[in-house]
């Protein structure tokens, strides 16, 4: 007994008071890329490192989906120009699937909606329902974590449950394989209306690395309408945490 | 060809130098060589499409560290091994859902990979095996869990509180990775790997780029291999510490589950670190690493390691003095050293049972390793902890050595080389102690500098039937404790 209470002393309290206080993110972490326009010259040299096909020529631009980003920084070491540049923004989760889109013609993401989102009344008490759909067990070690004493989401009013019935709303990873789509659609029809939908990583949101493949069904299937998209491979747990904060100021 | 043909498990090998064997005779040699103990390493089909295919058997001898292979003419049915040699069952099971091979008097001729409610067996039941009885019941559960964790179907058949048998049937985490690999761009495959099994990023792209290696006649620096083993052996602390934590959780000492997890993330971010990724996504390259340390970045790591070194030990020193918590561990889901070899497990559940099975001892990495496995003899949950607590101290000993190494020597590692050209129809091999057991990635190259076969074996493919067995004669509330303490991948089963 006074062994646990001598290294619960030592242990300390370690909860970060975020959003007050930023996070530490290391030296070398890849966060939300930026593109110069200006720079971007006539090659594809991005497009061809880029191991996810994140990117793709439009006429005299290029258009990078964040959707798809692995956010490896192949593509910034590829471009002659420097027109690419990994940014040290880990806030980068999203609303609509076209904000995720970094284009000349992208505006500036939608800050507030012009009318309630759905309804108040999860606002202080969100209750979620995690479904892994293939995913590789990154993002939802990332998601998982959230709940650790560094995190501490269940000061936010956020909690994970283990049933759907519990739940106002799922956490989808994965690039939803065809063996876990029937069990995707049963728990999401299982959870009572109003309910939200959050796609966390590449996989959820567009299928990722596995967009291409026949035993998947790129990403959340169009059936099911996503509330909030949180994109990485796997994201960092701080771009789940300000996502989900994000989407509790909107409800 | 000779009998005793074998060779040392990092050569790349000619596939006109493997002794074929004509039908039944492929199986009689498969069935001398498990019989002459040793390790069944992969048996997969050399074409890619459907049955009559050759099929190829590579085996390992851990005691003289030496593997042997050989191949079979195209088959189309063969007897099955499994009832003699359990370990082999798997593998047939595979080649019969992907190949459409059959092999006769198989006892549990099932799906791997397609699911009770897949559109496969529309129509048709899963065969569920089922026990009879007026007071036996049946718990289903998942695929969806209660936590935050993979898909997987568990049914238990149970009399009262006890398990007399479970059955646990995967298949929903299947993004038909090997069919993906083959299809990749160079540059694609390592990105690839590294989503086989997020938690063993560092440990499958780690294999890859080896066996890249090997095929391109590539040697990496000195300098290199401290920055792999250093990002390999974080990966495994990053993982032991979480598990022991988890593992904690589930016996109910919450004061070390809630450090442990806090701890595992202190682990991850010096894996962030070096990397820029908390999983070490991207670190590997062929022919060597894609980071680099300075002496200020070395010295920085090294006291977050001592840090987490002390936070760490104390808090499994707690668990581990908690009369409760041993309690709880010792006995539960134990399994023999037989049933471990029979299984062919490997990793902390082999270890666990006694069994001294390491790819870091049998296929080192580097020349030398000054390294014995970590062991322990009773085969349950509490073995599988004491292995962890062994293998966490033993690497953090290797991190700090890792570093010490890193910091003195003032060379910079220039990076990525580019090999020669991949010989075409030749295999190659590659070995990894992932932090959960054995990875082995196994290719066959084609022409034009593809892979005509590239097939992944995460240790999660041979330890999932060990956890099976575990649960015999426990009770149905021990599952989530024998869970814990496997700690096995869906994905990297499942592919």
């Amino acid at each position: 007994m006074f062994g646990i209470l001598k290294e619960r002393l030592h242990q300390k309290y370690r909860t970060l008071d975020y959003p007050a206080k930023e996070p530490f993110l290391p030296e070398r972490y890849q966060g939300k890329p930026t593109l110069d326009f200006q720079q971007c010259g006539t090659c594809s040299l991005c497009q061809e490192a880029c191991p996810s096909q994140a990117i793709e020529r439009q006429g005299e631009a290029i258009r990078l989906d964040l959707g798809r980003c692995l956010f490896c920084g192949a593509c910034a070491k590829a471009c002659p120009q420097g027109a690419i540049s990994m940014s040290r923004n880990y806030q980068m989760a999203s609303f609509c699937r076209t904000d995720l889109v970094l284009s000349p013609h992208t505006k500036e993401p939608t800050p507030e909606p012009s009318k309630p989102f759905k309804t108040p009344i999860f606002r202080r008490s969100l209750k979620l329902r995690q479904v892994s759909c293939g995913g590789c067990a990154a993002c939802e070690a990332d998601t998982n974590v959230l709940g650790t004493l560094l995190y501490d989401l269940g000061r936010f009013g956020i909690d994970f449950v283990a049933s759907p019935r519990h739940a106002d709303g799922i956490l989808v990873t994965g690039p939803v394989t065809k063996n876990m789509a029937q069990a995707l659609f049963d728990t999401y029809r299982a959870v009572p209306d109003p309910r939200i939908v959050i796609a966390v990583g590449a996989c959820a949101i567009s299928g990722g690395l596995f967009a291409e493949s026949s035993e998947c069904l790129g990403g959340i299937p169009e059936e099911i309408p996503v509330d909030l998209y949180v994109p990485g491979c796997p994201p960092n747990p701080w771009s789940i945490l300000a996502g989900l904060l994000a989407l509790q100021k909107r409800l | 060809m000779t009998e005793s043909f074998s060779f040392a498990w990092h050569t790349p090998l000619a596939l006109a130098d493997l002794p074929v064997y004509q039908g039944e005779n492929f199986t009689a040699e498969l069935a001398q060589k498990l019989s002459q103990g040793l390790r069944l390493i992969a048996l997969t089909a050399l074409e890619p499409h459907a049955a009559p295919t050759p099929l190829l058997a590579v085996l390992a001898a851990d005691q003289e560290k030496r593997l042997t292979a050989f191949v079979s003419k195209p088959l189309e049915r063969l007897p099955s091994l499994a009832l003699r040699f359990p370990q082999c069952q798997l593998f047939e099971r595979e080649l019969s859902e992907d190949y459409g091979l059959i092999f006769s008097d198989h006892p549990w001729p099932k799906p791997v990979r397609k699911t009770p409610d897949s559109g496969i067996q529309r129509g048709k039941r899963y065969p569920f095996f089922r026990t009879e009885g007026r007071q036996v019941h049946e718990v289903a559960v998942g695929p969806v869990h209660a936590g935050i964790i993979e898909p997987g179907h568990f049914r238990f058949q149970c009399f009262g509180e006890n398990v007399l048998h479970l059955e646990i049937a995967l298949g929903y985490q299947h993004r038909g990775c090997e069919k993906l690999l083959l299809k990749a761009k160079a540059h694609q495959r390592l990105p690839l790997l590294e989503c086989v099994a997020g938690d063993t990023s560092i440990g499958h792209a780690l294999a890859h780029a080896q066996l890249m290696e090997r095929l391109e006649d590539l040697t990496c620096s000195e300098r290199a291999w401290h920055l792999r083993t250093l990002a390999l052996e974080l990966e495994r602390l990053a993982n032991h510490i979480g598990d022991l934590g988890a593992i904690a959780g589930d016996t109910g000492f919450l004061p070390s589950s809630a450090w442990n997890g806090r701890i595992r993330g202190d682990v991850l971010t010096m894996t962030a670190m070096l990397t820029g990724n908390r999983f070490g996504r991207g670190h590997l390259a062929i022919g060597g690493v894609n980071n680099d340390l300075d002496a200020a970045l070395c010295a920085e790591l090294s006291e977050r390691l001592e840090k987490a070194r002390r936070d760490a030990l104390g808090s499994v020193k707690v668990m581990l003095k908690s009369e409760s918590v041993l309690e709880r561990l010792r006995g539960t889901g134990a399994l023999s050293l037989d049933q471990a070899k029979a299984l062919g497990l490997v990793g902390v559940c082999a270890r666990a049972c006694g069994l001294a099975r390491d790819a870091r001892l049998t296929s080192p990495l580097t020349p030398s390793p000054n390294f014995a496995p970590a062991l322990a003899q009773s085969g349950d949950v509490l073995a599988r902890v004491l292995v962890r607590e062994q293998e966490m101290r033993a690497s953090f000993a290797m991190v700090e050595d890792d570093l010490c190494a890193l910091e003195e020597d003032e060379s910079r590692e220039p990076g990525a080389e580019h090999g020669k050209e991949m010989p075409p129809h030749t295999l190659a091999l590659a070995q990894v102690e992932g932090f959960r057991g054995e990875i082995v990635h196994l290719a066959v190259t084609g022409e034009d500098q593809h892979f005509q076969v590239y097939k992944v074996i995460d240790p999660s493919f041979r330890n999932w039937p060990g956890l099976a067995l575990a649960l015999r004669d426990n009770q149905i509330s021990d599952f989530p404790l024998c869970n814990k303490s496997f700690n096995l991948s869906y994905c990297g089963h499942d592919l």
